[in-house]
């Protein structure tokens, strides 16, 4: 398995653990998956702990001005933005 | 079952609620909850767990930190050093013999007994969250907000922040709060075999999680 691919799965790991997906919803999320805006799940309590556990299980700082509607406004933005963050871009 | 403690606060004791299961046994658990929504988050968690401990021989109690859950008192007027006197005092009423810090919780639980910390946080990293859900509220209503300068007021004036109105002195001491723990036993979410409840936004609550606290707790508890 390839890093990138690890990035994939533990990013959907971490939806499953802060939304409450469930295994099969976070499995089935695609590219163009909405999140914020979305998911009503995800409000701004939420993506403030979404972001924190980000941080926490990534290994990577995210500044209050990267959070916007363009990092989070897909699974495929927030998982480019981790990617882009981690250097696997 | 619910029961009342006297609390020590600004205005001189208060009855603060706690839900006990007390059958006077030999081990008797003082459970620290954690701070602002994880509290909230936990809740059910930490009562299912008081439910598998008391079908293990152990009593327990689960009390507000004032200014939270069903307390009267302001939650404007508390601080880290307000809970921590409050934990104490809640320690000694209900005669507690060991102690289940969870989350936040690290930082206010009564250092002297001995017992377990789940996942303790620390204080930095629960202001954060907090400052970041207020920016990000802020922005959706179009106002640029940054931590910097909020912080900077926060610790002067206090702060407003995801619903919960911090005094200056709360938002210092979070600012550099690190868990107490010294000497109880580190228990980390993967003991436990499942996700995090406090992460969730909706959490629920998970009887096989409750369970494998309470039989960890249990088994170590050496009584």
């Amino acid at each position: 398995m390839t890093l990138t691919d690890q990035t994939d799965t533990d990013l959907r790991s971490l939806l499953n653990d802060v939304l409450g997906l469930g295994a099969a919803r976070a499995g089935a999320l695609t590219a163009d998956s909405g999140l914020f805006g979305a998911l009503p799940e995800l409000d701004s309590m939420a993506v403030a702990g979404l972001l924190t556990e980000i941080e926490d299980r990534f290994d990577l700082v995210i500044d209050d001005d990267e959070v916007d509607g363009d990092m989070l406004g897909t699974y495929g933005d927030l998982l480019a933005f981790i990617r882009a963050k981690r250097g696997e871009a | 079952m619910p029961a009342t403690w006297p609390c020590p606060g600004p205005a001189g004791l208060a009855d603060e609620h706690a839900v006990v299961f007390d059958r006077t046994r030999a081990a008797r658990l003082l459970i620290v909850p954690p701070l602002f929504e994880e509290m909230n988050r936990t809740r059910r968690f930490l009562v299912e767990t008081q439910r598998q401990l008391d079908a293990l021989g152990i009593d327990s109690m689960l009390p507000d930190l004032p200014g939270c859950n069903e307390s009267l008192q302001a939650f404007s007027a508390q601080s880290l050093g307000s809970w921590r006197a409050a934990m104490i005092a809640a320690a000694r009423h209900f005669a507690a013999t060991h102690v289940l810090a969870v989350r936040g919780g690290a930082l206010v639980f009564p250092t002297s007994l001995p017992g377990w910390v789940l996942e303790p946080a620390n204080g930095a990293a629960i202001l954060r969250q907090l400052l970041r859900a207020r920016i990000l509220s802020a922005k959706e209503v179009g106002v640029a907000e940054n931590s910097a300068e909020l912080l900077e007021h926060g610790r002067n004036h206090g702060l407003e922040l995801a619903g919960y109105r911090l005094s200056a002195a709360l938002v210092a001491g979070l600012g550099s709060a690190m868990p107490e723990d010294e000497g109880q036993r580190v228990i980390r979410q993967a003991e436990l075999g499942a996700s995090a409840l406090w992460l969730r936004s909706e959490p629920g609550e998970d009887p096989a999680q409750s369970a494998a606290l309470a039989r960890l707790i249990a088994a170590e508890a050496g009584t």
